[in-house]
């Protein structure tokens, strides 16, 4: 690279035009993860917030209370089957829709992304309540079909962590559906007809065209269903009653929130943010260089 | 370099003491004796009545002091801690006079949330009438800070129609409640025998007193978990015990609190369910209406009462007021025995005067089972601001819950609700 005169004027031109994008996210996002890093290492309850009793500089003593808690540990190992579950039941039914919007009439494609689309508008809460009425032991809709009548989907631990599980793939299948719906469309015509004269079976050509001119679509949505599965709250904090009998539904950010935010130990839950971050990255590095590995150009 | 730099550069800043934002201490900002006085009060689901009471109080307040208007809102009780945080955060936000929980006082106190009243209530008329055990409430560290507006107690509520059918008494002690309840859903098994819940924390405490249990021990200011005592752990079995298939299946009842509970009496589907005086009037406009009837909870022995958790809520005046003088005699005047008495006409609530107790229990015979529970002594859980904390980690719940499910038994369960009640106190 040369560090000429003129290299230096054009990257101060670059400069410039960024500055305004940079000064967004710092504000909005540098300094935010900066104040959450900064309180995650003090202890800073509702007393030391309005003033009542003074600041005390932990160090890592948030995180090693933390970490030292079997409790998180149990909750992140939960946090983590459950997110993996949501992605996959999610990836499959998005991907499964996408492929049969591609092959049904306009019709029945038209009313597949208008149910889609009525999933993917409905609020979170509002979602999780009527998936509750309808799941409901003695005058919901499902038990009555199925015969259940009194069975509590709610109580027990895997039943409960299953229905949300639904829920959350339902509300959020219709992102990967329609985004993998356009991606397909994309693919130029004359890429599969030349496959298909080559002899390739349908199978053969989803597996060696559709898939990896797909992949960095995949790569997003994949990304996007780790982070929003990973993180989420709503749901389960709705349906399971803030964590499910005795706590056993608790996943990480509904932990957070009941043992910190509302019990008023902001420095804990600072700590359990900045924890979930550093995992959330470490997760999307590790699959963005498994993605290296295997030869994709990203 | 560059990389280098940058680090260093953030390292600096980060050392150089850019601690979290802290509000500075509520100082009492002079004492104005006109102006508006805002006042925070609970929404209610009927509060239509309240507030017809309270207009009335504004306007003899602001009759007896002109040039002062009272501005009332009206909160939600569901986001009543992100309201009082943010008041406590910022004095402008703040209100003069507000309505709280009692079991919220410790921590808005630690919080330096509301100004200490005790001059004001030694030197009220009306104040020494107010039943000790329910001033306690107000107290922490031997300070008041508040003046109790009214007082919720639970007591048993069974159904009459049942009890006949099957020829059955209410319980007298707190033993044969099991057995009793057992009974009622063996005979008739569409009906809960009791209707408890995992989380009904209020609905438990009276078993673990009643045994002589409690739920944490204060010596000299400092607490401590007690509820893996032997006297307390034997109230929590005898309240589990109820949480049993053949009596409250842990499938329908486990996650239930108060409200629930109340609610599948209501529906007309438990014999028996541990309700308030606060309960009556939803209960009378359901399908048990007329078919109940209420009586102490029982205790160890015949003809003894299981003492019960002193609810209620408070009227204080906030540490950063700029009224200090008209907000105390605001609140005296709502939490006088006039208005108490009002407010009892029109919401049910019960006074915390004894002797307005004694008028309104002689006029309506439904609360002599609640007045008897108040007579015969509350208790309180510990004021300390580490039992919001508890409260809101769900420690006892969860305590109840494990056991309910069959995930820990008494002793293991009541043993780590007591680790973790420690590990509050001692923060």
């Amino acid at each position: 690279m040369s560090t000429g005169p003129a290299a230096r004027g054009q990257g101060r031109t670059a400069a410039a035009y960024l500055a305004p994008a940079l000064l967004v996210l710092g504000a909005l996002l540098v300094y935010p993860v900066y104040q959450l890093v900064v309180i995650s290492f003090y202890d800073y309850g509702q007393e030391q917030v309005s003033g009542g009793a003074p600041l005390v500089f932990l160090g890592l003593g948030n995180y090693t209370a933390l970490l030292a808690s079997a409790r998180f540990w149990a909750v992140l190992g939960q946090t983590v089957g459950f997110a993996a579950v949501c992605v996959l039941g999610t990836l499959a039914v998005g991907a499964a829709l996408a492929v049969l919007a591609t092959r049904v009439r306009p019709w029945a494609r038209t009313t597949l992304f208008l149910a889609a689309l009525g999933a993917w508008a409905t609020p979170a809460v509002a979602g999780s309540t009527i998936w509750l009425f309808l799941f409901d032991a003695n005058l919901g809709l499902v038990n009555s079909v199925l015969g259940l009548d009194g069975f509590s989907w709610t109580y027990g631990k895997w039943s409960a962590f299953g229905l949300v599980a639904a829920e959350v793939v339902w509300c959020s299948f219709p992102f990967v559906m329609i985004t993998l719906y356009a991606g397909i469309r994309a693919i130029p015509t004359e890429v599969l007809e030349a496959a298909t004269l080559d002899g390739a079976s349908a199978w053969r050509t989803a597996r060696s065209v559709v898939v990896p001119l797909l992949r960095p679509l995949l790569i997003v949505v994949t990304i996007q269903s780790v982070i929003w599965d990973f993180k989420v709250f709503t749901q389960v904090y709705v349906m399971t009653n803030g964590g499910g009998i005795a706590g056993r539904n608790l996943v990480l950010n509904v932990f957070a929130y009941q043992q910190a935010f509302a019990a008023s130990e902001y420095g804990l839950g600072a700590a359990i943010g900045v924890v979930t971050t550093v995992v959330l990255l470490v997760v999307t590095v590790f699959y963005l260089r498994a993605l290296k590995r295997s030869g994709e150009v990203l | 370099m560059r990389v280098a730099r940058l680090s260093a550069a953030l390292a600096a800043l980060a050392l150089a003491g850019c601690a979290p934002v802290q509000s500075g201490p509520a100082t009492p900002q002079g004492d104005e004796r006109s102006g508006q006085l805002r006042v925070w009060l609970f929404d209610e689901v009927n509060r239509g009545a309240k507030e017809t009471v309270i207009t009335q109080a504004v306007a003899e307040f602001q009759g007896g002091h002109p040039g002062v208007t009272v501005d009332v809102q009206y909160i939600q009780v569901q986001s009543r801690a992100e309201r009082f945080k943010a008041a406590f955060s910022d004095r402008k936000s703040a209100p003069d006079v507000a309505e709280f929980g009692n079991t919220d006082l410790a921590g808005y106190v630690a919080a330096g949330g509301f100004a200490d009243l005790g001059t004001q209530v030694a030197g009220w008329a009306d104040g020494k009438d107010i039943v000790p055990g329910i001033q306690d409430t107000a107290k922490v560290d031997g300070k008041t800070y508040g003046i109790p507006w009214y007082v919720g107690v639970r007591a048993l509520y069974y159904r009459t129609d049942v009890f006949t059918e099957l020829g059955l008494q209410p319980p007298s002690t707190l033993d044969e409640l099991a057995s009793l309840a057992r009974r009622v859903r063996a005979a008739k098994p569409e009906l809960l025998g009791i209707s408890v819940g995992g989380k009904y924390v209020y609905g438990a405490l009276p078993f673990v007193w009643a045994n002589g249990g409690d739920i944490a021990e204060g010596k000299g200011g400092k607490y401590t978990g007690a509820v893996g005592s032997p006297a307390a752990k034997a109230g929590v079995a005898a309240y589990t015990e109820l949480l049993r298939d053949d009596i409250c299946p842990p499938a329908q009842c486990a996650g239930n609190g108060g409200d629930a509970s109340v609610e599948n009496f209501r529906a007309g589907k438990a014999a028996m369910t541990i309700g308030g005086d606060f309960n009556r009037k939803s209960i009378d406009a359901s399908a048990a209406a007329g078919k109940y009837a209420v009586v102490p909870l029982p205790g160890k022995t015949p003809g003894s009462i299981a003492p019960a958790f002193a609810g209620g809520n408070l009227l204080g005046v906030l540490s950063g007021t700029e009224r200090r003088t008209l907000a105390t005699e605001f609140v005296q005047l709502l939490a006088g025995k006039q208005y108490q008495r009002k407010m009892y006409d029109a919401m049910g609530n019960l006074p915390t005067f004894a002797d307005v107790q004694r008028q309104v229990a002689d006029a309506d015979p439904f609360l002599k089972p609640f007045t008897a529970t108040l007579a015969n002594g509350t208790r309180f859980v510990p004021v300390t601001p580490a039992w919001a904390k508890i409260d809101a980690q769900a420690v006892l719940p969860t305590m109840l819950q494990e056991i309910a499910s069959g995930a820990k038994d008494v002793d293991t369960a009541t043993r780590t609700a007591a680790e973790a009640m420690d590990a509050a106190f001692g923060s």
